[in-house]
């Protein structure tokens, strides 16, 4: 059961891969824009409630993309409207994605002061 | 010179050597699929370890942004990412990469203009942009809720 | 009106040396270059300040290999990658020579030499010139790029810039030892050719380097068979066929004596160089690592170098700014030409 699993979140989140790689290669769009416009896919996608399904089928197939990341704040944003109301526009979003956004901001604030940028290689 | 701007633009992006478009989606797939399926190994190992279904999630992310940020510190990110391409760009260890990057390469600069003005300066069009679309969505759906 | 310059004296070129980081040492010349450190860093702290160091160390070899340390030069030229060329201002400020920093992105080296050799030919005072330019991968790629721990994927088209340094001591007195000579050159002519491309940087340079091709042979006395080699700078793979291109277009005959260093400096069996090398440092290292050396030995009797160079900034890409390209000119002679 769990092999399954994995393999479906294999197959979903390389696949959302794919389209990425598909923009990049095709229409020369910028990687910055292409995740600009992942996340707000996701937003949509949370929104219209499309997303609950795939990260039902795929889990982290889904989620770990940054389509999830967008559907996480499109969920929080609902969440919060929810349980306080209009405040719930301003403060769900970010108390939703807390948790990643920091831990980026803490360990790439812990790797700069622990690691010396080496030279690139080719 | 004989020499026309506008047939020599598309002369010039119709002969570029076009990225090899195969190979890159089957290592973009391969290398997404791969940190997914390990972000959902790593939800079944949180979850028999107690963590609810939501908290797992989290934790994946938590997990996936900090050896993504490891590995971009030991300077071994941005060599995969040549050959993987989107598929280290797309799942939240390109977010994190996005994030580290800067701040490695701005130490000189001091930890405060150096690092701690330039960790964003990547990733920040990705959260403005969630929150934006998010606040936007936030809106229509407090409205709508109103008429409820 | 652009005129080809033929000096009255030829202007020769006492000494020149050449450092490098590591991926140009693993390159087909990596044997001649006179200074290697693979990491990159020049003992360094930052990127930066390897970029100077690199340039301190390029010129303080050509001046030892010239064995003038006793002596200063009249006046030093020189420029690299950064903003208002500070890795060049630093890494001289303490020699106590007058110095011009020069710009002409990846086309600096021509540039430096061609206005070098002219103030030593159009002055009596000035006998002894100096001519640094460097580039350094780290330092470019910070400035005009990403983040060197960012991983992103090259398009084929992108060059690398060079992480190397040239230096050339250039003098109006005869030389007791065979050197070779510059013998005149001509100043490019800027040209916009709506290439809005960051990471293709030899078509934004072809234009320019086809038309001072075609300017030079059609206003001087010379045709491409007088050259061993027609030396463009940094065009890479693409751009040289984009050049030949243009120049087939304008009827002229097909090349077939020319060589890019941007193509020599990498192994593209074994090294990912995409489109080829790129930098002031990579034209200026290979001329004194490949070209000068086969004049020096005869093995080439004249040699027509053009550095090209694409002008751009970060913030003009953004807006949308087409790149502008460059190339000057230099004519080289070998000692063996007099005989």
């Amino acid at each position: 059961m769990i092999f399954f699993d994995l393999l479906k979140a294999f197959a979903v989140g390389g696949a959302i891969c794919v389209v990425a790689q598909l923009l990049i290669d095709l229409t020369r769009l910028t990687p910055a824009r292409i995740l600009v416009l992942y996340v707000s896919i996701g937003v949509l996608l949370g929104a219209v409630g499309l997303f609950e399904p795939l990260l039902r089928f795929a889990g982290c197939g889904a989620s770990v993309p940054l389509i999830g990341f967008g559907a996480a704040v499109a969920k929080g944003v609902r969440e919060a409207v929810d349980q306080r109301g209009a405040i719930g526009i301003l403060s769900g979003g970010l108390s939703a994605t807390s948790a990643g956004i920091t831990a980026s901001l803490l360990f790439g604030y812990l790797v700069a002061i622990v690691f010396r940028g080496g030279p690139k290689k080719m | 010179m004989k020499f026309d701007p506008k047939s020599y633009q598309t002369l010039v992006s119709r002969r570029a050597a076009r990225s090899p478009i195969l190979p890159n989606c089957l290592r973009a797939f391969a290398v997404g699929g791969m940190i997914c399926a390990l972000g959902e190994g790593l939800s079944h190992l949180y979850r028999a370890w107690g963590a609810e279904r939501e908290l797992s999630m989290t934790l994946v992310s938590v997990t996936l942004v900090f050896f993504a940020a490891l590995l971009t510190g030991l300077g071994i990110f941005d060599l995969l990412a040549q050959h993987a391409g989107a598929g280290t760009l797309v799942p939240i260890t390109g977010f994190a990469n996005s994030v580290v990057s800067p701040a490695i390469d701005t130490k000189a600069e001091g930890l405060v203009l150096g690092v701690g003005a330039k960790i964003f300066s990547i990733s920040g069009p990705v959260l403005l942009y969630a929150l934006l679309s998010g606040a936007l969505y936030g809106t229509v759906y407090y409205l709508i809720s109103l008429f409820r | 009106m652009q005129k080809p310059i033929l000096f009255e004296k030829p202007i020769y070129l006492l000494s020149h040396a050449s450092a490098v980081g590591g991926e140009e040492k693993k390159g087909p010349l990596g044997e001649c270059f006179d200074f290697c450190d693979p990491s990159g860093r020049f003992g360094a702290k930052t990127w930066e300040l390897a970029e100077s160091e690199l340039s301190r160390i390029t010129l303080s070899l050509a001046m030892k290999k010239a064995g003038i340390s006793h002596r200063d030069p009249d006046l030093l030229l020189a420029g690299d990658l950064q903003n208002q060329c500070v890795a060049s201002s630093r890494a001289h400020a303490c020699l106590g020579i007058p110095y011009l920093g020069l710009y002409g992105a990846c086309s600096t080296s021509a540039e430096g030499l061609y206005i070098g050799a002219s103030l030593l030919s159009a002055s009596n005072t000035l006998h002894l010139a100096a001519v640094v330019t460097t580039s350094h991968f780290c330092a470019a790629e910070r400035q005009f790029r990403l983040p060197l721990e960012y991983g992103g994927q090259r398009p084929p088209t992108a060059q690398w810039t060079a992480t190397a340094g040239g230096a050339f001591l250039i003098t109006d007195q005869i030389p007791d030892r065979p050197c070779a000579k510059i013998m005149g050159g001509m100043i490019g002519i800027p040209i916009d050719s709506g290439i809005l491309d960051a990471s293709n940087m030899g078509a934004a340079m072809a234009p320019a380097a086809a038309h001072t091709i075609l300017s030079f042979f059609e206003k001087s006395r010379f045709s491409p068979s007088d050259f061993d080699f027609i030396v463009t700078g940094d065009l890479g793979y693409e751009g040289s066929e984009i050049m030949k291109g243009i120049l087939c277009d304008n009827s002229f005959p097909l090349l077939t004596n020319h060589l890019d260093c941007g193509t020599l400096l990498y192994n593209p069996e074994i090294q990912d160089v995409h489109a080829g090398g790129s930098g002031c440092g990579c034209s200026a290292s290979v001329l004194s690592a490949h070209f000068l050396p086969m004049l020096e030995k005869g093995a080439a009797r004249r040699i027509l170098f053009l550095a090209t160079g694409a002008l751009m900034s970060p913030s003009a890409i953004l807006q949308g700014q087409s790149i502008v390209g460059t190339a000057p000119l230099v004519i080289f002679e070998g000692e063996e030409t007099f005989h």
